[in-house]
């Protein structure tokens, strides 16, 4: 069983807090405290996320923060590097969240053996459906790769979705980027259910997830909900470390806690 | 090259193309590849587009022989694709007309689109009006700055232009706030790619919607020749007119196929446009293809005096054409291509767009090296009326 397994059996019931922020926003050193705070806080998984000149799936949030982190000098060797780091004092599930490009150039093998080397236990790459992740899947042994199903996916494409996903299904839970403002879609528990039904893997709830209330609906219609752009812009907010750090702990507190009351 | 029959079913030319995007568009692809193959062949649907394209867009546009061109330069005889003389002056529109036509047959009311120039932003807006959609048209800050008259014409034919303000500020990043757009509102809005880019089936669409001009050209040098060009030349941003004019040609090995990319200020500096010459394979608005990106897989920025060609990527077609070598690709530079524009204007009494200039920068190189009786093709995708501000500009000339 991988790392993300492990750890979704071991919730028994409860429901899983996933999340994300993006690596070298404001500072790959920051990057290492932000995620002790997450990991002290509650999360169950954390999502690092890779910047991306032209992050296509995401909001202004998040396309932002990208944009800090490679004005930076944010690279993706560097977040390996930061992962392997980070892995000698913490053994909670890490799924980096990538747009294919920076993998592709990196080199596919090779970004495999380091990934894995460095205690990557996940990926989630967006712009890389099962249509195209074919080659992938054969050579990323020792990755979960994690794929998306979204309220537009048809049976078919649950079904596809479903046979190659590992660990958990991403359910982007509007039909919008990341971040988006919105009330959670009433049809989205029978959304969760219809799934359920043809996929025997936890079915996690991520985008336009911004506060505890909305944490709550989705974790009643799910196995557990995956929490971003609200980290990030909170991230964004807070200058000074430990004002920053404060207010991560509480948020995050009142997410675990809208989740399972 | 025998029968070229790319792409394959999964939209693959080759390593390149492909659907390299969310799953929340994955499911529209799909449809809009079953809805297009469906209407490709369905005789009412090409009979209303053979129509549109002969009454409203004024199709068969001309074949020209430029004879004091060809004079001038001293070779090969110089023929001139009139791309210009279509309605609303540019090749974008042979694609937004059909693009219009499979949204109607979705039954979806609205459509965007991404421009850089706004020549495809115009045709988009010229068709949405013509069929009663609704239109929103993405476009850089910067390039709005240099193309105000066709943001205006935009806004005239009813449409909607929303400024683009993040990275660069010109197509890339149209493209892709098109993109986001496109996954918030998928199930009620048609997206019309301006060009032989994007996931599959779009750069088979508008290819296939692009293709008439190098068809007419081929019926047209038959007439006039008895016989088919030595080479064809087109310029290549994302590479819609290029590969129009192309296609028909693929099996007639004999006949050269030259792309023309802009070397902005130069393909060894830092400011170019030229993805084919100096990229490498890379993913970017859901296709594999050539693209100016770093070693950490960040796309660079692309320049070009003309807003057509400023594009970091290209079409995957032309990836795969370049790779195996049916097709080569040249570069002109910014100096070189005003050169272009203003020989056009002194010799034939055509304002060429900068765009279609790169192309005949190209054949003014070419052509001297040619013999008299051999023949090129160049395609002259647009006309230069939205240049002129700009060019005036850099004269030193205040309108």
């Amino acid at each position: 069983m991988s790392r993300i397994e492990k750890r979704l059996v071991s919730l028994n019931g409860n429901k899983a807090l996933v999340a994300f922020y993006t690596a070298g926003d404001p500072d790959l050193s920051a990057s290492k405290d932000i995620f002790a705070v997450i990991e002290k806080n509650g999360a169950d998984i954390i999502e690092i996320g890779v910047p991306f000149s032209d992050p296509l799936a995401d909001g202004p949030t998040i396309q932002a923060s990208s944009h800090r982190s490679l004005q930076k000098g944010t690279t993706l060797k560097k977040i390996i590097q930061l992962v392997a780091d980070i892995r000698k004092t913490s053994e909670l599930p890490i799924i980096l969240m990538t747009s294919f490009n920076p993998v592709f150039v990196y080199g596919k093998k090779e970004f495999v053996a380091d990934a894995v080397k460095a205690g990557v236990d996940g990926m989630i790459i967006p712009d890389l459906p099962p249509e195209e992740a074919e080659e992938f899947l054969g050579i990323a042994e020792g990755l979960d790769l994690v794929f998306l199903l979204a309220p537009t996916s048809t049976p078919d494409r649950i079904q596809q979705v479903g046979k190659v996903s590992k660990g958990f299904i991403y359910y982007i839970s509007l039909t919008g980027t990341t971040g988006t403002k919105e009330a959670l879609s009433a049809g989205l528990k029978n959304k969760v259910n219809e799934i359920k039904k043809s996929v025997s893997l936890p079915v996690l709830v991520g985008f336009g997830v911004s506060g505890p209330e909305q944490a709550k609906q989705a974790a009643e219609a799910s196995d557990g909900v995956i929490i971003g752009s609200a980290i990030v812009k909170l991230i964004a907010e807070h200058s000074d470390p430990a004002e920053r750090d404060r207010k991560l702990a509480d948020f995050l507190t009142s997410i675990k806690k809208a989740i399972n009351p | 090259m025998n029968k070229y029959n790319l792409p394959d079913a999964k939209g693959h030319y080759g390593k390149f193309g492909g659907k390299y995007v969310i799953e929340t568009l994955m499911p529209a692809l799909q449809e809009l590849q079953t809805l297009y193959e469906e209407a490709k062949e369905d005789p009412k649907f090409q009979e209303d587009l053979r129509c549109y394209l002969k009454h409203y867009v004024g199709r068969p546009t001309a074949l020209y022989f430029a004879e004091r061109l060809t004079k001038h330069l001293g070779g090969a005889k110089i023929y001139l694709k009139r791309e210009d003389l279509t309605h609303t002056g540019a090749h974008k529109i042979n694609n937004t007309i059909g693009g219009a036509l499979l949204t109607q047959r979705m039954g979806k009311k609205r459509v965007i689109a991404e421009t850089g120039a706004g020549q495809h932003g115009v045709a988009t807006a010229t068709a949405a009006s013509l069929f009663g959609l609704e239109c929103d048209i993405f476009m850089g800050e910067e390039d709005m700055k240099r193309q105000s008259l066709n943001v205006f014409k935009m806004r005239l034919l009813g449409a909607n232009v929303i400024p683009v303000t993040s990275g660069t500020r010109t197509l890339k990043d149209a493209t892709s706030e098109a993109i986001r757009n496109w996954i918030t509102t998928v199930e009620t809005t048609h997206y019309i790619i301006g060009s032989v880019v994007g996931p599959h089936p779009y750069p088979m669409i508008v290819r296939d919607f692009q293709k008439v001009i190098g068809e007419e050209s081929m019926r047209q040098i038959m007439e006039m020749e008895g016989r088919l060009p030595d080479t064809c030349v087109a310029c290549v941003g994302g590479g819609s007119n290029s590969m129009g004019l192309f296609y028909p040609f693929l099996e007639n090995e004999k006949v050269k196929l030259v792309g023309v990319e802009a070397a902005g200020l130069g393909v060894d500096t830092e400011k170019h446009g030229a993805s084919l010459t100096k990229g490498s394979a890379g993913v970017l608005h859901g296709m594999m293809s050539y693209l100016l990106h770093d070693d950490d897989g960040q796309v660079t920025e692309a320049h070009s005096i003309s807003a057509g060609l400023d594009y970091p990527g290209v079409g995957c077609e032309h990836s795969y054409l370049r790779d195996s070598g049916r097709a080569t690709y040249a570069t002109i530079t910014d100096a070189e291509s005003l050169e272009g524009f203003k020989l056009l204007c002194s010799k034939e009494g055509i304002i060429p767009a900068l765009e279609s200039s790169h192309a005949i920068a190209h054949v003014a190189k070419l052509a001297p090296k040619m013999k008299k009786d051999e023949i090129i093709l160049v395609c002259l995708s647009g006309r230069g009326d939205k240049d002129v501000n700009q060019i005036a500009d850099r004269m030193g000339v205040s309108l």
